[in-house]
């Protein structure tokens, strides 16, 4: 019965990633309207609008591909959440793990968005399919720099599965990637920023642009997964971020503060700045971030620890 | 007052072919009757479904619709569409002095995922049929609030060739609010009524304008000329 | 009003441009209602060519709008081409007559691209048309409208909107004059 055990661990894993990553988005959301000057959304205001827009009593399909985007977008994100040890050491929240699962979960964060470009491509509103030829150019521009990090922090610690990377930054602070292989973090920061959506990247959703991009056309139950996966995927990418780089976490309130943390990066860049046209992020990605990402790789091979 | 080139006037055809004025009538729904989609060429009309709409039945257990009345009031999402001169009014709504986010009310950028129409003002006919378009392509329950006297009885426009005196006649209307424009706190204190209304369980627009369609439809026609898109855009 | 320097010189200007264009074009009216706005009026005949020599040999190279107004008494409508003189600053109003009934003149839009806008624009609201300007038949603001022409003065807006739109009952309506006496001054008399 071990695996129903490890099924039933992983269940509450998604459990407390999604009501944390619904509540950090309210929490975020909150502090940027005092910072306007008003009051803001109620803490609670993302699960109400997730039962919400669950329960529409009318739907509008366009047919098997549209329906399956969602699905396709919450397996990646349920199944990159799977394979990162949320807190290091835990028996409920350390999931599956096995050699290779890195190389896995950068898989998954890919493929929900691919899923997501079929479905929205289906549902045949001009603005999805724009906004989906914009996500997919981002994404494949800023996985170079991401993957060059990977690659660095790979061969750092001779391993490819996360808890033994996460094992490796134990000890004391300056065991962190932050500190062994900075040029290994800031790169993969960079490419966070465009993982993130905030601005100077959003373009792919630009609300005021395109109404919303990808998602115009997905609405009640669609838009539902869509939300629960959002708070589900960024929990799963800020927790890969935390084990990767900023050495893990092996309690809940730690793992807390470190997500807040990582997570006010974007958006503290984000109030800064306006948005870029696909072409200058392109062009961005593959410039500065991708050259620290080599000079990553290459501090690593023939200088590092 | 009299207008002044009465001597010189023309007379019309004395055509007054009114549809009744009365409230609509309670039909039991147009069940598996068949649009005509007459206002779309042949080859649009096999593109587009010719069903009649249904309506959709509360939640049978009544505190679960009880329930659920509450959510829907708690988070309601507005279109973003400024049909009229009140649009201006909607933009303070959002900033920071009559802050709407705290109520939960945000602005959505299509019909789909939205839940609450505002007609802001005055409607010409043009503008008339691209409301009919997004009210009827929003889901599930939806709400409409008027605002201004001029989707009341017709305002400041009253004789214009060109604008609607009456919005309940053309979409079903959950909520008026009066003013010429009503102020942001205005238009709160209708957003404050209009979740009583739907946390009482009022509020069935909805499920009114399937069961009355073909009167709906019928009023929508003899307005709008140019009807070039199908008779209900799901 | 800041050309203090230049005031003196628009005003001479303006009427000597006008005896010119009376002695080539046989114009009359003419109006000097500012010192830098003038009015006067052509036959139907010779508008194109005054446009031509204003335009070209004039300065007056800008066509700010053509509007007309529909003198029902005389079953005439008078159109109207305002032009500018961008170095003098100076606005002239070329007016023209033409018959109400079957009302139709010949397009400028070979002299200002732009007044195929106003064309479209008249044909639509008083039914005045120009035979070869671009579009002039498509709507323009107006969807499916199926009346006649909406700003002719013998349309009556109140008894159209009677007949096709749906009234609230029970809308009442005061006389603007009347009631602002009653309730400013209600001690004074008839005025």
């Amino acid at each position: 019965m071990d695996w129903a055990i490890s099924i039933f661990n992983y269940i509450v894993t998604v459990v407390v990633v999604l009501i944390y990553g619904l509540l950090l988005y309210a929490f975020i959301a909150k502090t940027m309207a005092r910072v306007q000057g008003r009051v803001g959304i109620p803490i609670y205001q993302p699960f109400l609008d997730i039962i919400q827009t669950y329960n529409k009593r009318t739907a509008v399909t366009h047919g098997v591909m549209f329906d399956l985007g969602p699905v396709f977008r919450l397996a990646g994100g349920l199944g990159t959440l799977a394979f990162i040890p949320v807190i290091y050491g835990s028996e409920v929240f350390g999931n599956f793990h096995f050699a290779g699962d890195l190389l896995l979960v950068m898989y998954f964060v890919f493929f929900g968005q691919l899923g997501m470009a079929l479905g929205a491509g289906e549902s045949g509103h001009p603005y999805a399919s724009m906004g989906v030829s914009r996500g997919l150019a981002q994404m494949t521009a800023f996985e170079v720099p991401f993957a060059l990090a990977v690659i660095a922090v790979f061969v750092q610690y001779d391993s490819a599965s996360i808890t033994e990377i996460v094992a490796a930054q134990q000890g004391s602070i300056y065991n962190w990637t932050l500190f062994t292989n900075p040029f290994a973090v800031i790169a993969a920061m960079f490419a966070f920023l465009g993982m993130s959506m905030y601005p100077p990247f959003d373009l792919v959703t630009a609300p005021n642009e395109i109404p919303i991009g990808p998602p115009t056309e997905y609405h009640g139950p669609y838009l539902s997964f869509l939300q629960t996966n959002r708070s589900i995927f960024a929990g799963a990418k800020l927790i890969l971020f935390m084990n990767l780089f900023f050495g893990g976490a092996t309690n809940l309130p730690i793992m807390m503060i470190k997500l807040w943390a990582i997570y006010m990066i974007p958006v503290l860049i984000g109030v800064a700045f306006a948005r870029f046209k696909v072409e200058h992020a392109i062009r961005f990605f593959l410039g500065i971030p991708t050259l620290i990402g080599i000079i990553a790789v290459l501090y690593v091979q023939y200088w590092g620890t | 007052m009299n207008d002044i080139d009465d001597k010189l006037k023309i007379d019309l055809p004395q055509a007054k072919t009114h549809s009744p004025s009365g409230p609509p009538g309670d039909g039991t729904g147009p069940a598996n009757s068949v649009l005509e989609n007459a206002g779309l060429s042949l080859e649009d009309q096999q593109l587009f479904c010719d069903a009649a709409p249904v309506p959709y039945e509360p939640y049978s257990p009544e505190f679960i619709e009880r329930f659920h009345n509450w959510i829907r009031a708690n988070s309601m999402w507005v279109l973003a569409f400024g049909t009229g001169c009140g649009a201006i009014e909607l933009n303070p709504l959002m900033t920071s002095r009559f802050d709407a986010n705290r109520f939960g009310i945000q602005m959505r950028p299509t019909p789909r995922q939205a839940s609450v129409l505002i007609v802001a003002g005055y409607s010409s006919v043009k503008t008339l049929k691209r409301i009919i378009r997004s009210y009827e392509q929003m889901q599930g329950p939806k709400f409409v609030i008027g605002l201004g006297i001029c989707t009341i009885n017709g305002g400041m426009y009253w004789d214009s060739y060109n604008t609607i005196k009456r919005l309940d006649r053309y979409i079903p209307v959950d909520l008026y609010v009066t003013g010429c424009m009503p102020r942001p706190e205005a238009l709160l204190a209708g957003f404050m009524e209009l979740k009583r209304k739907i946390k009482a369980g009022e509020c069935d627009g909805a499920n009114r304008y399937v069961k009355d369609f073909e009167w709906y439809k019928a009023n929508q026609k003899r307005v709008i000329k140019k009807w070039d898109m199908p008779d209900y855009n799901w | 009003m800041g050309h203090a320097g230049l005031q003196l010189v628009s005003k001479e200007f303006m009427q000597q441009l006008c005896e010119r264009l009376t002695q080539r074009f046989d114009c009359d009216q003419i109006l000097h209602q500012k010192d830098d706005l003038s009015f006067l009026r052509v036959d139907k005949d010779k508008l194109e060519s005054t446009l031509v020599y204003l335009k070209t040999h004039e300065g007056f190279v800008h066509l700010s709008f053509v509007t007309v107004i529909d003198y029902i008494e005389d079953d005439i409508f008078r159109l109207s081409y305002m032009l500018h003189n961008y170095e003098s600053k100076t606005d002239l109003a070329v007016q023209t007559e033409i018959s109400r009934t079957a009302s139709t003149m010949h397009s400028i839009h070979h002299l200002w691209a732009q007044a195929w806008t106003y064309q479209r624009e008249l044909k639509e609201m008083y039914g005045i048309d120009f035979p070869g300007s671009p579009r002039v038949n498509d709507e323009f603001v107006l969807e499916g409208w199926d009346g006649p022409p909406p700003m002719l003065r013998d349309f009556d807006t109140a008894a159209f909107c009677e007949e096709r739109f749906v009234e609230r009952e029970g809308r009442e309506s005061q006389d603007v004059k009347q009631t602002m006496r009653d309730n400013l001054y209600p001690e004074r008399g008839e005025v």
